[in-house]
């Protein structure tokens, strides 16, 4: 697609972000930003940074506005660029925007309906829905995920993880469920192992305290209760670096001005990202991710 | 063999012997997963559809396949033979790979055949033929409407759908993609 015909996605696009600001200024966020070229980026499974000099491109800018969270900034959200190397496809760019937003002293659970409040602001500025059959003003469905997967394949990855089993029934069986819903889909209640860097839930430790948000059957939002234990969290970047050894990925330094601003003390929060151009896809009705972005 | 990263749609692949190609792909991540590549493929020679998902560390197979410029020469039995425009030697090419487009080939009519393995398995032909009417009702003088079609056969029995002013003897041109009639050509 030329850019002059990506003329009213762009608009639209600049209207949603302007939308997305006023929302979270109204209910005292504080819009802030944080290093997008950092010393070391957030160590994940999966996710693999793009090096700029002897520094990375941030994949997510977690690490930071945590750190704004540890220091006393109570309600703060960002919108900005990050960077993951190798993934481009109708949903992945390597370069992306992300809003990411975190409330001190509440749950994740508090989050499902603030991004539903959002959801209903930014489908007003876009004509108010349905958007390709989803109404995204309604309340949202809330599915365990050891219900979805009981259901649609079979086992329950909270009783007996399988990493690899647990990605292709994902994709293959569970996504495609959920694309078929007309309103919001929550899926909660992680296995531990996919906890990323949520916090377990009180009542049972094999459950991670994360969710995420599903708009017509693809991913728009991930959402924890955030890990606030330093020690934990050390151990879990520990693992994480020799899984990504074993697989002879790159492993980055550990994040230690993060470590000990936690070790310091972090509040509870709940912080929750949102990819910004799959949610304008879902306004704008495209499958093409390069849809909605100016040069992609 | 391919990598994961070579995959897109409109690629040739193998699996199990058999070639497949790519009609849908897509990279997918499921939260804080592993990198997945779905495909849905169409097997080349059978039509059959297939799904697979891989992982980024797979390999897939690479298909031995060749697609040579070859002449139409004439039937033979349950077969056709094709010649290679480039080495001359001549090539049988069974009624099963050939289906429809039997109806359509001409003598010397150059044409594309795909080998899998050495074994000719698919064909393309020019995007246009152009057949003589063999039997149709006779059309109604000044009857220039194109919207209105009758039932007309070709010289070998094909059977179009053509508008109302084509006689027997009329020239038209045939989309070999789609066997539909396109236009009437003008005699020269």
């Amino acid at each position: 697609m030329d850019l002059s015909s990506k003329t009213t996605a762009l608009q639209l696009r600049a209207r949603v972000l302007t939308a997305v600001r006023s929302f979270f200024v109204s209910r005292d966020y504080l819009e802030v930003e944080t290093p997008i070229r950092v010393n070391t980026p957030a160590m994940e499974d999966h996710i693999d940074a793009e090096a700029s000099g002897d520094a990375w491109l941030r994949t997510s800018p977690e690490l930071h506005m945590k750190r704004m969270v540890c220091a006393g900034f109570e309600k703060i959200f960002q919108v900005g660029p990050c960077f993951r190397q190798g993934e481009r496809g109708q949903r992945h760019l390597p370069e992306y925007t992300m809003l990411e937003w975190y409330w001190t002293g509440v749950s994740s659970e508090v989050l499902i309906g603030e991004t539903c409040d959002l959801l209903q602001a930014v489908a007003d500025v876009a004509g108010g829905g349905p958007f390709d059959g989803v109404d995204l003003k309604a309340a949202p469905k809330i599915y365990t995920i050891s219900e979805l997967f009981l259901k649609w394949a079979g086992w329950d990855p909270v009783l007996d993880f399988d990493a690899d089993r647990f990605d292709f029934d994902l994709v293959e069986k569970v996504e495609p469920v959920l694309s078929k819903e007309t309103v919001p889909v929550v899926v909660k209640n992680f296995p531990a192992e996919r906890a990323a860097l949520a916090r377990m839930r009180p009542e049972n430790p094999q459950v991670a305290d994360r969710w995420e948000m599903y708009v017509g059957g693809v991913e728009l939002a991930n959402a924890y209760t955030e890990l606030t234990d330093a020690r934990e969290q050390r151990t879990r970047f520990e693992v994480c670096a020799e899984e990504r050894s074993g697989r002879g990925q790159e492993v980055y330094p550990l994040d230690e001005a993060f470590l000990t601003a936690l070790e310091r003390g972090m509040p509870d929060c709940a912080g929750i990202a949102l990819g910004v151009d799959r949610l304008l896809m879902r306004l704008v009705g495209t499958d093409e991710i390069a849809d909605v972005v100016a040069f992609a | 063999m391919y990598s994961t990263s070579d995959l897109r749609k409109g690629l040739k692949i193998e699996i199990d012997g058999q070639p497949y190609v790519i009609t849908d792909f897509q990279f997918v991540k499921p939260g804080k997963g592993q990198a997945l590549y779905r495909c849905k493929m169409k097997n080349i020679m059978t039509g059959t559809g297939l799904e697979r998902t891989y992982r980024s560390t797979e390999k897939i197979g690479k298909p031995d396949l060749m697609q040579k410029d070859m002449s139409y020469s004439y039937p033979d039995g349950e077969h056709f033979v094709f010649m290679d425009d480039a080495t001359y030697e001549q090539v049988t090419v069974d009624v099963d790979v050939v289906g429809d487009f039997k109806y359509f080939l001409i003598e010397e009519m150059p044409c594309k055949v795909l080998f899998f393995n050495d074994t000719p398995i698919d064909l393309e032909l020019p995007v246009f033929v152009e057949k003589v009417i063999a039997e149709t009702e006779p059309g109604a003088r000044g009857d220039t409407a194109t919207n209105v079609m009758k039932p007309a056969k070709i010289d070998n029995g094909y059977e179009i759908q053509v508008p109302l002013f084509i006689n027997e003897g009329d020239l038209v041109r045939i989309d070999t993609r789609t066997g539909e009639y396109v236009d009437r050509v003008n005699k020269k």
